[in-house]
């Protein structure tokens, strides 16, 4: 059993597949997510792969200030997802909200409706950023046993935005 | 063919134990040949096999009543359908099939894309209900292309038995026949430019939406090994019979490998076409290869 669980570490970790959620991003960070898995910066390599549907994924990437239309989609989505799950806030905005801060139609930042794990801050963050987050996430992934109940507890020992700084 | 041989042809050779790690292997090779392609460096050898072991951990989403136990079956029939006819194909010469083992085979390589038909319409998801609704469509389109060619392959050697049909040399008959067969393996495959059932951007992989955990990791290992079931199908009937056993199996895993090579090439170089453009494409254009074959072989047959 030991064994099994050991093996099913190491696949997590080499195996992060993720999907892609824009909550109000102005696509700059979207753009940039792209790129880490275009020839240059090539995800592929780490087995990161996009996927179309929420239920395929491991890791959720939100870009963006999360807006009011987008905060209840956010909650469907991250439920989404099948455990183990770890959730990477691309950019500046779904951390601090960043310039839209105050804004009347924002309800962020991203930590106020869903555990995050990874912050990977910049407006934009460059691709080799995003590649790193996804891979700290991936490590996470594999350190967390069970789906749901350690999702929770791992959530509350997020990485702070300082600490995740590239 | 004993019940012994039949077993160890589907748990052995080559059948389970051989098949799944050469699925994974042919999987690895798509996505590595797709990825040098684009110049990249691509996923690390034995990507799938780390796919398969994650999918396995993973918990997926309660699926209470008939609908949930249907949606959790299709996986499985279809993993068993597509493993049963990697077991038929006559890789190995000296244990015969039976008399018809051919359409038995044509039949199990059917199940799969039934199974994902049905899965989809079975998730309730819109997206499913497209892509199986696509799928019904993309089978249509390439059957009458691949069947025909499967049976001007069978009326040529006056046989329903593969084991009779590797057995013989090849014509060129035969050969128009399998390139009929080799045009519908990427539709069958549902690889570019035919992947429209499965398309990742328009409808969220479709009839595979809604699937996580272990049953996704189930339909990737049966998309594995319907790439076996195919590409060794056009293998053992395209490599003629030599003298020694190891020469034809050392054939038929280097074709096969090329024949992988070069649909995952064509793959990477194409990109998806519409529906219509599909059908028009196996019902206008490939069916000649089909057509011809067929006439022929039955020519000839008259002939003799």
């Amino acid at each position: 059993m030991k064994l099994w669980t050991r093996l099913l570490c190491a696949c997590r970790r080499r195996s992060p597949w993720i999907f892609h959620m824009n909550s109000g991003s102005c696509n700059g960070c979207d753009i940039e997510l792209i790129a880490s898995l275009t020839p240059r910066y090539d995800a592929e390599q780490l087995g990161v792969l996009l996927q179309g549907s929420p239920r395929h994924a491991d890791i959720l990437c939100v870009t963006g200030p999360v807006t009011h239309t987008a905060a209840p989609a956010i909650q469907t989505v991250y439920q989404q997802v099948c455990g183990p799950k770890a959730v990477v806030a691309i950019g500046s905005c779904p951390a601090s909200t960043n310039v839209f801060i105050d804004s009347r139609v924002l309800v962020g930042p991203l930590d106020k409706h869903i555990p995050v794990d990874v912050f990977v801050p910049g407006c934009p963050p460059r691709p080799d950023a995003i590649v790193r987050g996804i891979a700290a996430a991936a490590n996470i992934l594999a350190e967390r046993r069970d789906s749901a109940a350690s999702a929770e507890s791992t959530a509350s020992s997020a990485t702070t935005p300082e600490e995740a700084a590239l | 063919m004993n019940l012994l041989t039949a077993l160890a042809r589907f748990l052995v050779f080559p059948g389970l134990l051989f098949a799944i790690p050469a699925a994974w292997f042919v999987l690895w090779l798509e996505r590595k040949s797709v990825a040098l392609l684009q110049q990249r460096i691509g996923p690390p050898f034995g990507q799938p096999f780390f796919d398969f072991v994650k999918l396995m951990g993973k918990s997926t989403p309660q699926r209470p009543g008939v609908n949930g136990i249907m949606m959790r079956a299709w996986p499985l029939i279809a993993v068993s359908a597509s493993a049963g006819a990697v077991g038929l194909l006559p890789v190995l010469p000296l244990h015969g099939g039976f008399q018809g083992d051919l359409i038995l085979l044509l039949a199990l390589m059917e199940i799969p894309a039934i199974c994902m038909i049905v899965a989809g319409f079975s998730s309730r998801s819109l997206f499913g209900e497209i892509g199986s609704a696509r799928e019904a469509t993309l089978l249509v389109s390439y059957n009458l292309v691949f069947l025909l060619a499967a049976v001007s392959i069978a009326v040529s050697q006056h046989s329903f038995r593969l084991e009779s049909l590797a057995g013989a040399p090849a014509t060129w008959w035969r050969y128009l026949g399998l390139i009929a067969i080799l045009i519908c393996l990427p539709a069958k495959l549902h690889v570019n430019p035919f992947s429209l059932p499965n398309a990742e951007q328009e409808i969220y992989s479709g009839p595979m939406v809604e699937y996580a955990g272990f049953e996704l990791a189930l339909w990737q290992l049966s998309h594995g090994l319907e790439w076996i079931a195919g590409v060794g199908l056009v293998a053992t009937l395209a490599i003629p019979p030599s003298s020694h056993v190891w020469l034809d199996i050392a054939g038929v895993l280097g074709l096969g490998l090329i024949l992988v090579l070069v649909i995952s090439i064509i793959a990477a170089a194409t990109a998806r076409i519409a529906i219509d453009t599909t059908v028009r494409f196996y019902w206008q254009c490939t069916i000649a290869f089909a057509v011809v074959a067929i006439s022929a072989t039955l020519l000839m047959r008259l002939r003799s």
